[in-house]
């Protein structure tokens, strides 16, 4: 199953030339890019780990560009994704979030059903590869 | 800013134009680029260093060419840039870095056009394992940009062997190499000493398409430069004080640790002092505006230079 989270997530993966004009869009705002990666694609785990620091001092996507590729050569087989940091004040939170690299498999995610009191019932997802250790499961 | 180049060259989007009969309007072009107004700011104001202005014009002719040429359809890879500046302290080799990004920017080579200048200590680090992630941040940084490294040679220290600039030049190379289009690394130093390292590092020689040795200044470029430096700070020279600056370079050249612009430009500073504390001497009576902007003979005769 494809996961789909933050902006885009319905299109198809973009291109690298398309992730390059994104950077760019953000860079021209005045955005602080940065790369994070996991291997638990939950879409409650939001705090995925950080590849390097947010790089605030940038100019050109092509320096960003680098940091993802030096990423996906780490993390072949990972969730990647890119933030866009907006730290204007007042602002200061993420402006732009898409997925840029994801695992070759994706099993998806499997329904748990937890009985409750009085047969209610209480309902929750799980990923299929978070059975498996971490770093291990892709 | 309408010379802006997509990040990823595309090979679509370039219309076929004229092949073959109509002549390419080349005028248009150089009109449309500014190039010109950067070049005539060069020329206007910076005095002498023939060689480098007829460089930078070469290079320039070259890549308005190239854009002509990919309009029509010609294909040719972007020419490589890499600079060396080699020549004397004081020669302007950093002004006229800061000026090439300006001008490449202006013909679309570069896309962003800003400078990063950094030395040695910015790029190697200080344990093993620490030097590649330290350059790779700063050419990070660099992308879309120039790249000045200052008295490049300090990155190789051939007296130690463990050093880790050569880690530096390694992963300098390979980028300059492959990404050509994402940056150009200018190398500037003393002359005698950059050629050392370029013979022990014959790639990053032949990596370098373009050296440009900076000349030393005549005297009267430097009165010249001292004249354009006093303008930009709002100051004059009296009749008699210009004089004593021509006598004042005269001798200054001669004397060890000369360092062209630079110790122009010292001079003037001290000067300056001079002048405020004569002024300063006599308060109490009104100073006018003149007296406040011209630098007098005195001033300048002060300096140690005359006295030796």
């Amino acid at each position: 199953m494809r996961v789909t989270q933050g902006t885009f997530s319905f299109l198809p993966d973009l291109s690298d030339a398309q992730i390059a004009k994104q950077i760019e869009y953000c860079l021209d705002k005045g955005w602080a890019v940065s790369v994070e990666y996991t291997d638990d694609p939950h879409p409650r785990n939001t705090y995925w780990e950080m590849f390097g620091t947010p790089m605030f001092d940038i100019r050109d996507a092509a320096g960003v560009m680098t940091e993802v590729n030096a990423c996906r050569k780490t993390f072949p087989n990972h969730y990647i994704k890119l933030n866009a940091f907006d730290s204007t004040r007042g602002r200061e939170s993420l402006r732009l979030s898409f997925i840029i690299g994801r695992p070759a498999v994706e099993p998806g995610f499997g329904l748990v059903r937890q009985e409750g009191p009085g047969r209610s019932v209480r309902y929750t997802t799980r990923a299929y590869a978070t059975e498996r250790p971490e770093g291990e499961r892709y | 800013m309408n010379a802006r180049v997509d990040p990823i060259p595309s090979r679509e989007g370039q219309t076929a134009a004229p092949a073959g009969g109509e002549p390419l309007d080349l005028e248009a072009a150089y009109r449309d680029s500014h190039v010109g107004e950067v070049l005539e700011s060069l020329d206007r104001e910076l005095v002498g260093l023939a060689p480098v202005k007829s460089r930078i014009r070469d290079i320039a002719a070259l890549l308005l060419i190239d854009k002509l040429r990919r309009a029509v359809g010609l294909s040719s890879g972007p020419p490589a840039l890499h600079m060396s500046f080699t020549g004397n302290p004081g020669t302007g080799k950093t002004t006229v870095a800061m000026r090439m990004a300006e001008i490449l920017h202006r013909l679309g080579y570069v896309r962003k056009g800003h400078l990063v200048a950094v030395t040695r200590d910015d790029l190697v680090g200080q344990y093993i394992g620490h030097t590649a992630p330290k350059t790779r941040e700063v050419l990070k940084r660099a992308m879309g940009g120039v790249l000045f490294i200052d008295e490049a040679y300090y990155l190789y220290r051939p007296e130690n062997e463990r050093d880790y600039g050569q880690e530096a030049i390694e992963i300098l190379l390979q980028v300059m190499e492959n990404q050509r289009d994402d940056l150009v690394v200018i190398l500037a130093g003393y002359k005698d000493r950059m050629e050392t390292f370029f013979r022990s590092n014959p790639g990053m020689s032949s990596r370098i398409a373009h050296h440009i040795d900076f000349p030393d200044y005549l005297p009267e470029e430097l009165l010249a430069i001292a004249r354009l430096m006093l303008q930009q700070m709002q100051y004059r020279l009296s009749a008699p004080a210009d004089e004593a600056l021509r006598e004042y370079i005269a001798k200054r050249r001669a004397q060890p640790h000369f360092a062209n612009a630079r110790s122009v430009r010292n001079a003037l500073d001290r000067a300056r002092l001079r002048q405020a504390s004569r002024l300063f001497e006599r308060r109490g009576a009104a100073i006018s505006r003149q007296e406040l902007e011209t630098l007098e003979e005195a001033d300048i005769r002060a300096s140690r230079v005359f006295r030796g």
